[in-house]
């Protein structure tokens, strides 16, 4: 019989660390006579760890060397645009300035921040081609659900009741049919065509005048520019529907082609991706939302404004607005002001030619991978691509590896994977966007790891079966943590009472 | 800006890919706009983006430079170094959602942790990774009732002193749906049993606050049996620094937390990014949208973390997911970790009693004032709605000239209460500070 033995921890929770009596943070005495605690409301128990500050310290800071991040190596993950995030945006968003500064504050003592939400909206339009932008959206997700509201509030002001169908094409993140689950709108799935693009004929066959919308990412989650782009915006205009853009993919495209001219009515930015703000390990993002001038009314407010024009020496008065048809807030106070200063450092420090720049070599760096990486891998729509491409992880006659031992291997390189299975339109997808703050080098030696494992998977595919090997944890059991669902851990019961 | 390649490196790469310019990677994009000109500056450097962003913050005048007793969903409080030293960590803030838990056992474990705080702090079972904010959190707890009810019971009933923008924010999130929101006609001054009068049994949903928007603390343990007898859930949003002192909501039978995390060691910075808390029974577990953790085993042996019930999930259901929540506000709940970490079950209780005598102390001085008076009789954590003798907008432009950041105005929330003061006193607030705060609302009051 096999003894059990506990699970051996690699570092201890706080709640293992906890010894009671200790504190890592102190507070003033009160200055101040004392009031009566309201007896019955008091709780009697706070069961928290107690721990001392450099116990902590140490715990979060061994935590933190159990990650990697784009500080410590390249994370070409698709989609996610993680490029390198600038140091300085972190010093300019502490600025108490900044960093301290009430949301309810009267406009006149805040005319920095405004000035600069109203600066931030000026540049975004200018980046995409829209007349008016609202900052409040909190992330993609956040934007794509504001998005879609907006178009249903169109057709309603317009009377318009039978539009209820939104068009999804079938390469579309998991966030596009869930966001217009959300607004009660019923999805269809778009096919692609052989190249990748949205179908046309599928297409056309749904445009009809029950139909709300369309949500197109553009490039899309193939890494590829829809050539039917024009076509599909015309299409769905004619049978009087919108067309939203997810603006994950915007990083392609600054200063190279307008969302707007194409005819998307409606988009969300990332400012997480495109505009450098980190990642922060799943968030905060910032999701703001751009539109055409027929749809500017509609936008979620408040929306930084000239409240009163700038005269002579006087410079112009900032407030904040609602649109007057507005959908209404989406989230309290006026958006991610902290997210949106760091974008904001960033799109200053580019300015107009270090933005096209940044998407020129974003899109060099993908078509450099992609150019060594095609005989070793299977690219199922093999073209010029954008700023990322999907190639399979798979090989027919190695039936047993899957994109995701490919993925587990590479980490034993020091790279983070691709995304793995998405798009869903590809077998064992391996989505892979280096972006533009990656060297040469950087990329030729990821490219060396993948050949390598292309080759390890004819000859020794165990080694990617049972990878990684040089990382501080082995593979995970997903099944059991779904199964014995431990989602906290708690205080022993004698050291809570 | 921060492109690492030569020339060298781009002729070569060209070369490879097999083409001659850069712009030839763009031919085959459709459209007769290509290249447009955006109109945008040239760019700068670092140290000219810093003195320009220098100049912009410095146009701001900061609670710290003021006398300030704005709350209203968003406080000023401490927050000690270890928290944005931990933060400030590039393996922490510049990872991403942890899918590859092999390297991202930091993130995983520190939301895990969070998860488990959050848990013994609001006296529920489990807690997601965290919401954008207190009013995304709440209609996420309405989106989730009226989905547990598969769409039969329509009725949601808002309580009058929920944050009106998170009762905003639910009307936008339900605008196209068929929800039926009722309750906030109702006085701001009636007490929980008001609400329990119109729970029936087409009720999914009841929310309120705790303390409330205007500062009241109500035991709802009542409303909560009146809710769960017409079988109805029961969700109370919370301040998690109250916490520390008030009773758990998990004690009165709420079947969700919600909360606004902000007060936890995130800085104010003008209203975003905060964090949005969302905690439940183990019940209603898949019901709940977000990011979960849980605690398992690696092929060594040892103790690590995965995302699980990842098919409640957008990227797994698409259309059929709870929510289309994806990135959230990871760097947030770390955060709110490592303050509640730093702080343990003393330092939390000793913050939060301070926060309620420097309230109890400014409100008795206050109104010990002519013409002052404490709106409401209810108790009060560290928040209080203050009738002044004048409308409180002139009030407040008056405490302006003083340096003063006075409360918000509740005239914005209701015409009836245009001579209302909302007044918040954390431990930020000296002795001295209400002490002239008390002496410019007597002055300001006089002329
Ligand atoms: C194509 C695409 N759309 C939408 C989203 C959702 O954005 P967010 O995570 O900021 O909500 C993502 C995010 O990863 C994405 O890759």
């Amino acid at each position: 019989m096999t003894e059990f033995t506990a699970p051996k921890p690699v570092e201890p929770t706080v709640y293992d660390l906890s010894s009671p009596g200790r504190q890592g943070a102190y507070f003033p005495q009160p200055d101040i006579p004392l009031a009566d605690l309201p007896e019955d409301l008091l709780r009697q128990d706070l069961p928290l760890p107690e721990l001392a500050e450099i116990d902590v310290v140490r715990h979060f800071t061994r935590l933190s060397q159990l990650n990697h991040g784009v500080d410590t190596g390249f994370y070409p993950l698709g989609s996610c645009t993680m490029k390198f995030n600038p140091k300085i945006n972190e010093v300019v968003a502490r600025l108490p300035g900044f960093a301290q500064i009430h949301p309810l504050q009267p406009i006149e003592t805040v005319q920095g921040a405004l000035g600069l939400m109203y600066e931030t909206q000026e540049w975004l339009k200018a980046i995409s081609g829209y007349d008016a932008v609202s900052l409040q959206p909190a992330a993609g997700a956040h934007g794509e659900l504001t998005g879609v509201l907006i178009i249903r509030a169109y057709h309603l002001a317009r009377g318009d009741h039978k539009r209820v169908k939104m068009l999804i094409p079938d390469s579309a993140h998991g966030t596009n049919p869930a966001s217009s689950a959300m607004s009660g709108l019923e999805i269809i799935e778009i096919p692609s065509d052989a190249r990748g693009n949205v179908d046309l004929e599928a297409l056309r066959a749904h445009c009809d005048d029950t139909l709300a919308g369309l949500m197109i990412t553009n490039p899309n989650t193939l890494g590829l520019f829809d050539e039917n782009l024009t076509e599909v915006c015309q299409l769905v205009h004619q049978a009087g529907g919108l067309v939203y853009g997810d603006g994950a993919n915007l990083n392609a495209l600054m200063g190279i082609a307008r969302p707007a001219d194409y005819g998307i009515d409606v988009m969300h930015f990332n400012l997480h991706k495109t505009f450098s703000t980190p990642h922060g390990g799943g968030g905060p993002g910032s999701g703001p939302v751009g539109v055409t001038a027929k749809l500017a009314p509609f936008l979620p407010g408040p929306i930084a404004a000239v409240v009163e024009e700038a005269a002579g020496e006087e410079p112009p008065l900032y407030g904040l607005v609602n649109p007057e048809q507005s959908i209404g807030r989406v989230k309290a106070f006026h958006g991610h002001f902290g997210v949106i200063v760091r974008a904001f450092t960033y799109m200053l420090m580019l300015g107009e030619e270090g933005l096209r720049a940044a998407s020129e070599h974003a899109v060099l760096n993908a078509n450099y991978l992609q150019a060594r990486l095609r005989d070793a891998y299977h690219i199922p729509y093999d073209r010029i691509c954008m700023h990322e491409f999907v190639m399979e992880g798979r090989w027919e006659d190695v039936p047993d590896v899957h994109a995701l031992d490919i993925s587990k291997r590479l980490m034993d390189f020091g790279f983070h994977p691709p995304t793995n299975y998405f798009p869903l339109i590809v077998h064992e997808a391996l989505m892979i966007e280096p972006t533009e703050t990656e060297s040469k080098e950087t990329l030729d030696a990821f490219v060396e790891a993948l050949l390598q494992i292309a080759e390890e998977a004819h000859t020794q595919p165990e080694v990617l079966k049972t990878a990684p090997h040089n990382t501080p944890f082995g593979r995970l059991d997903e099944v059991k943590a779904a199964r014995d669902l431990v989602l906290c851990c708690w205080l022993p019961e004698s050291a809570s009472a | 800006m921060f492109l690492p390649h030569t020339d060298a490196d781009r002729e070569a790469m060209l070369r490879a890919i097999g083409v001659k310019r850069m712009e030839d990677l763009f031919k085959n994009l459709p459209g007769d706009h290509l290249f447009p000109e955006l109109g945008l500056p040239p760019g700068m450097t670092e140290m000219e983006a810093r003195a320009e962003l220098q100049g912009i913050a410095e146009a701001n005048e900061t609670v710290a430079e003021m006398v300030s007793f704005l709350g209203a969903g968003a406080y000023h409080h401490y927050s000690p170094a270890t928290v944005d030293a931990i933060l400030s960590r590039g393996e922490f803030y510049t990872a991403y959602t942890p899918y590859q838990p092999e390297i991202s056992q930091g993130t995983l474990q520190a939301i895990f942790e969070y998860q488990s705080m959050i848990a013994s702090l609001t006296g529920m079972d489990v807690s997601n990774a965290s919401h954008y904010d207190g009013a995304t959190a709440v209609a996420e707890a309405v989106n989730m009732a009226y989905h547990h009810f598969r769409g039969k019971r329509k009725k949601i009933v808002l309580s009058p002193a929920l944050h009106p923008h998170y009762r905003e924010t639910v009307h936008t999130y339900t605008r196209d749906s068929d929800y039926q929101i009722v309750g906030e006609e109702i006085a701001f001054e009636a007490a929980p049993s008001e609400l329990a009068s119109i729970i029936d049994m087409d009720t999914a949903l009841v929310v309120v606050q705790y303390p409330d928007f205007f500062g009241r603390v109500f035991d709802f343990s009542e409303l909560a049996s009146a809710a769960h007898q017409a079988g109805a859930l029961i969700a109370v949003h919370v301040n998690p620094l109250a916490l520390g002192l008030l009773k758990p909501p998990g004690e009165f039978g709420a079947d969700i937390v919600t909360g606004e995390g902000q007060p936890l060691g995130i800085p104010l910075s003008y209203g975003g990014p905060y964090l949005g808390i969302f905690a439940t029974r183990e019940k209603y577990v898949r019901k709940m949208a977000g990011r979960l953790v849980g605690e398992t085993v690696d092929s060594r042996g040892q103790r690590g973390y995965v995302l699980t019930l990842s098919t409640r999930e957008q990227h797994i259901r698409r259309e059929r997911a709870t929510s289309n929540i994806c990135t959230n506000q990871g760097l947030m709940a770390l955060a709110a970790a490592v303050y509640l970490s730093l702080l343990g079950k003393n330092g939390l209780r000793q913050v939060a009693e301070l926060n309620y005598h420097k309230a109890h102390y400014a409100a008795t001085q206050i109104a010990a004032l002519p013409g002052f008076e404490l709106a409401f009789d209810a108790p009060f954590f560290n928040e209080f709605a203050l009738r002044c003798p004048l409308p409180a907008a002139e009030i407040n432009e008056q405490l302006l000239d003083y340096d003063i950041l006075g409360g918000y105005d509740l005239g914005q929330v209701s015409a009836d209460l245009s001579h209302c003061l909302l007044v918040a006193v954390t431990e930020m607030n000296s002795r001295e500070e209400i002490d002239y705060f008390v002496s410019a609302l007597a002055e300001v009051s006089h002329d």
